[in-house]
């Protein structure tokens, strides 16, 4: 009786999840579903503990209350410019459970007197192995978007070829474990752990988003192989591990896919490319650019006489916390009858969907946030483009110039409106380390400076006009 | 080796593939930290491994709990906090 209400208590939060997910598809209805799929966790963790004959309570809830007090410090600390180095960090901790569960199931199975199924050694050494390699790896691109390491791309030669030995030893341990034991195990432990640093390091800071989805999706397999340990001891749980985990699996799949069509590139590419290391030194076609520089008055002239305004967000945005000010220039504008659009990139942030939560969080509304499919065609019509702090998203050789680093990434049509006008700090080039034709484009006027203080001043030019 | 739980694994990433595509990519940040949180659901098998014999299983179980609360709460608050904000047009 009590297994089949574990079973149905489990059931009920799996269908919570999935319609938790399947309500962020919509604005509208994302808040409620995040509070389906929190509820359904807790129905989960309640009958575990219901299910636990000779569990320890109190160390439980210690072990709960101190996760809680972690968890809830950060998500409500953070800010949500450092949001891609949260999900990092929590991706590495949800990989790091999963593998310190697994372990615990290893350590029970050493001590049982039962011969280990090889499918049960297969299912814990895949556990620990993604678990671990996602708990350091997160460290690591926690630690390059935090800015305490290098966002160049580490690289050394026989890089690829000493993963590829630390593979092949890690296979082999697994197949000793029924002979050595714990030693092959802690082995393994190790080899996971620096193998997931030695992925992570060789990637550099633009290609971040993709590394982010990919470890999500890893923590999220992590569980399921989690799950298949649990499984053979426990199948209600190890069910509900199997289903959530694979869930989070696809996911992370989905946006890495994403991720990487938003930048022409294929995943080998980003994970073993190592893109944007000298690029620096090369600058294109090294063509002189004649380009227009205005002042912010000159600018608001031209903004007055327009009807029709595209925003272009770029990650440089963020870092000039301009988000509000752009708000305040959009509010002024449609308030004197102007329709003002918001073109976000996939890759305009440093994670899926950042640069719309950094506007949601200026209070824009979410139906002026357009995605590239929905806002190329607007250009033609537009009067005036605003690129703030965006570059290699708005370089029209990825559509022309095959030579290019970047030929084929899908770009923002920007050159295609009336006026574009770009506001940048220096003429520096953006990750992919080249020139930008669009600068020296007839239509295009330049305004330098930092994105914050510009905007600032525009306004105020736009107010006295 | 069960052909179910095989079963089970599959179609679960099915359903994932076609929920998560219609998700907007405006919510693609609050997705993520969303779906970070229940892949805390290990903290079902972290709760089950503190009932382990042997100490080092035990203590294992004990620190995957934390570790899984942290995914849990946090993700969940974080996401709550982000989608608060998106607003419509007044």
């Amino acid at each position: 009786m009590k297994e089949l209400f574990i079973d149905i208590a489990y059931l009920i939060s799996a269908v919570s999840f999935i319609y938790g997910l399947k309500m962020l598809s919509h604005p509208k209805t994302a808040r409620n579903g995040n509070i389906i799929a929190s509820l359904g966790m807790l129905i989960a963790v309640i009958a575990t503990v219901y299910l636990g004959t000779s569990l320890d309570f109190y160390k439980i809830l210690i072990a709960m209350t101190i996760g809680s007090i972690i968890g809830a410090f950060f998500a409500i600390r953070v800010e949500m410019t450092q949001m891609p180095q949260l999900v990092a960090i929590f991706n590495g901790f949800g990989g790091a459970a999963s593998a310190l569960v697994a372990s615990a199931e290893f350590f029970k199975t050493l001590n049982s007197s039962q011969e280990a199924t090889l499918f049960l050694i297969l299912s814990i050494t895949l556990s620990v192995l993604i678990g671990t390699l996602t708990f350091t790896g997160s460290f690591i691109a926690f630690g390059k978007l935090q800015g305490l390491l290098t966002t160049k791309p580490v690289t050394f030669t026989g890089q690829q070829i000493l993963n590829a030995i630390l593979a092949i030893i890690m296979i082999i341990s697994a197949y000793m474990i029924p002979t050595y034991g714990v030693n092959s195990f802690y082995l393994i432990i190790g080899l996971s752990a620096l193998l997931g640093i030695l992925l992570v390091i060789p990637i550099g800071g633009a290609d971040m988003p993709v590394v982010i989805s990919l470890l999500n999706s890893y923590s999220g397999i992590a569980a399921a192989m989690t799950g298949f340990v649990l499984v053979q001891t426990n199948p209600s749980a190890g069910n509900a591990l199997i289903i959530c985990g694979s869930l989070v699996g696809a996911s992370g799949m989905i946006l890495t896919q994403i991720m990487c069509k938003g930048m022409n590139r294929s995943l080998a590419n980003v994970i073993f490319g190592a893109v944007g290391g000298e690029a620096e030194a090369s600058s294109g076609s090294g063509k002189q650019l004649n380009i227009k520089s205005y002042s912010t008055e000159e600018a608001a002239m031209i903004f007055d006489a327009a009807e029709r305004v595209i925003i272009v967000p770029g990650y440089g945005l963020a870092v000039a916390q301009a988000q509000h000010a752009v708000r305040e220039i959009a509010d002024f504008l449609e308030e004197k009858g102007k329709t003002v659009l918001y073109a976000i990139h996939p890759v305009a942030g440093r994670m899926p969907g950042h640069m719309n939560v950094l506007l949601a969080e200026a209070n824009i509304p979410y139906e002026s946030l357009k995605d590239l499919d929905e806002i190329n065609s607007e250009f033609k019509n537009c009067d005036v483009a605003l690129v703030l702090g965006a570059n290699d998203v708005v370089n029209p050789a990825a559509r022309t110039d095959k030579s290019s680093p970047i030929y084929g990434m899908p770009i923002l049509n920007v050159d295609q409106s009336q006026t574009v006008i770009i506001n940048k700090r220096t003429m520096n080039t953006g990750f992919a380390g080249i020139q930008n034709e669009l600068f020296g484009n007839d239509n295009s006027i330049m305004v330098f400076g930092d994105a914050k203080d510009m905007l600032v001043k525009l306004l105020s030019d736009l107010k006295e006009l | 080796m069960d052909i179910g739980i095989i079963t089970i694994f599959i179609l679960a990433v099915f359903v994932g593939f076609e929920i998560i595509t219609k998700v907007p990519p405006t919510l693609h940040t609050p997705l993520m930290s969303g779906s970070n949180a229940i892949s805390g659901i290990a903290i079902i098998g972290a709760i089950l491994a503190t009932t382990l014999d042997g100490t080092i299983g035990t203590w294992l179980g004990f620190i995957a709990v934390v570790f899984a609360m942290v995914n849990v709460v946090g993700g969940f608050l974080v996401t709550d906090r982000m989608l608060k904000m998106f607003k419509r047009k007044k």
